[in-house]
């Protein structure tokens, strides 16, 4: 599968689709890529925009302390990526500079700030949403897009370690909240197929850390919490989840003491959109140059 | 000597955040059902293979294991079981 991984990389790479930034997972975008998922958030705007959901963009990095508060740390501890910043004195400076000209490890004198990266476009909503107060009846709906970041160093271009993830947050009552992720599951897979791409529908669990997590991962699956759209890119037999279709149940809710109006705790939901791995597939299935996809994906992605 | 049954009602109380105290529950009530979260299966996992100095195979690690006092028991008997036949 790394043969196929790397060979379909390097294509894009020599097509100048993506653009090489010397670290696995860290590619710069052409203006053909950005246009393809330009034009799939636009194509999924118009499948939600009944829905009247609360658009809110924020940026890649989320408060620290609301970090910690989330419980991300319990779970995913290898994906975090924390910022730090030099907050030394002079001597330390001067340390620091000959550590970095001598090839040495210069980190040491590093401190995190308050500022970690997005781990999913949904972290920093929900303490927003709490501090607002008892949902109105209908509950709440958001639309949210953000670069997110995942430490996971691969070769394989659908594995990047700084992506955009486009979701559709749903908190609610149970029932709410469930309504929401199914008609997403019937939306999703409608949506996909539509753009001519072979598409799978699976239960499918987050890669919880260690031995707990297995537990955390086979309680999810038992519990069908989680559902990806696979399509392939790189493999056949392993195929890349694009979309993903997720119940938290009242984890968030409890959480953050999100509160219905019948002062119940609130249940949440998402459905989230790989944007990156989208443009890849349609790459992968339609070939690296636009103006040759079919007709009908053209049609929709373009309007021609 | 206490029984595991006994022992994991102990461990139950400590770690697992019920909303009932587990020494009065049926040996079969779903623990799911008085609170039991799915993080906190995580703590009580740790716990019981600290206590009974085990370690749960993965194919023991699911829900349907931490359902009830009763499967719990059933779980920590049959990995002691593995160790000694083995």
């Amino acid at each position: 599968m790394t043969t196929s991984q790397a060979a379909f990389l390097k294509q894009l790479l020599e097509h100048g689709i993506l653009i090489d930034m010397g670290v696995d997972g860290l590619y710069g975008r052409s203006g053909v890529f950005e246009d393809v998922v330009e034009r799939f958030s636009i194509l999924v705007a118009g499948f939600g925009r009944d829905d009247k959901a609360e658009v809110i963009r924020f940026p890649p990095g989320m408060s620290r302390g609301q970090f910690e508060s989330s419980g991300y740390m319990k779970s995913f501890p290898q994906l975090a990526g924390t910022v730090h910043s030099f907050s030394g004195n002079d001597h330390q400076h001067a340390d620091l500079i000959a550590n970095i000209e001598a090839g040495k490890d210069w980190t040491d004198g590093q401190k995190a700030t308050d500022v970690v990266l997005t781990p999913a476009a949904c972290y920093p909503l929900y303490p927003v949403i709490a501090k607002r107060g008892i949902l109105p009846q209908q509950g709440g709906l958001f639309d949210l897009h953000s670069y997110c970041f995942r430490h996971e160093p691969s070769i394989d271009p659908a594995r990047m370690q700084m992506f955009r993830m486009r979701e559709y947050v749903r908190i609610g009552t149970p029932e709410q909240v469930l309504d929401f992720r199914q008609s997403w599951l019937e939306r999703g897979e409608q949506l996909m197929r539509s753009l001519g791409v072979p598409v799978v529908l699976d239960v499918a669990n987050d890669p919880f850390f260690g031995r707990a997590g297995k537990l955390l991962s086979n309680n999810q699956r038992d519990q069908k919490l989680k559902f990806e759209l696979l399509i392939p890119i790189t493999s056949e037999e392993n195929p890349t989840a694009c979309l993903s279709f997720n119940y938290h149940q009242d984890h968030f809710g409890t959480k953050w003491g999100l509160c219905t109006c019948a002062d119940t705790v609130a249940h949440t939901a998402c459905v989230g959109f790989g944007m990156e791995r989208v443009a890849l597939a349609l790459f992968k299935h339609h070939g690296l140059d636009v103006t040759t996809w079919p007709r009908p994906v053209r049609k929709l992605l373009w309007g021609d | 000597m206490s029984t595991t049954a006994e022992r994991v009602r102990g461990i139950l109380n400590q770690h697992a955040k019920l909303s009932a105290d587990a020494r009065k529950l049926e040996e079969t009530a779903d623990l799911y059902a008085v609170g039991l979260s799915s993080f906190s299966t995580v703590q009580l996992m740790l716990a019981l293979e600290e206590h009974f100095d085990v370690e749960l195979p993965d194919r023991m690690l699911n829900r349907r294991s931490f359902e009830s006092i009763a499967s719990i028991s059933n779980v920590i008997d049959a990995v002691i079981g593995d160790r000694v036949a083995g």
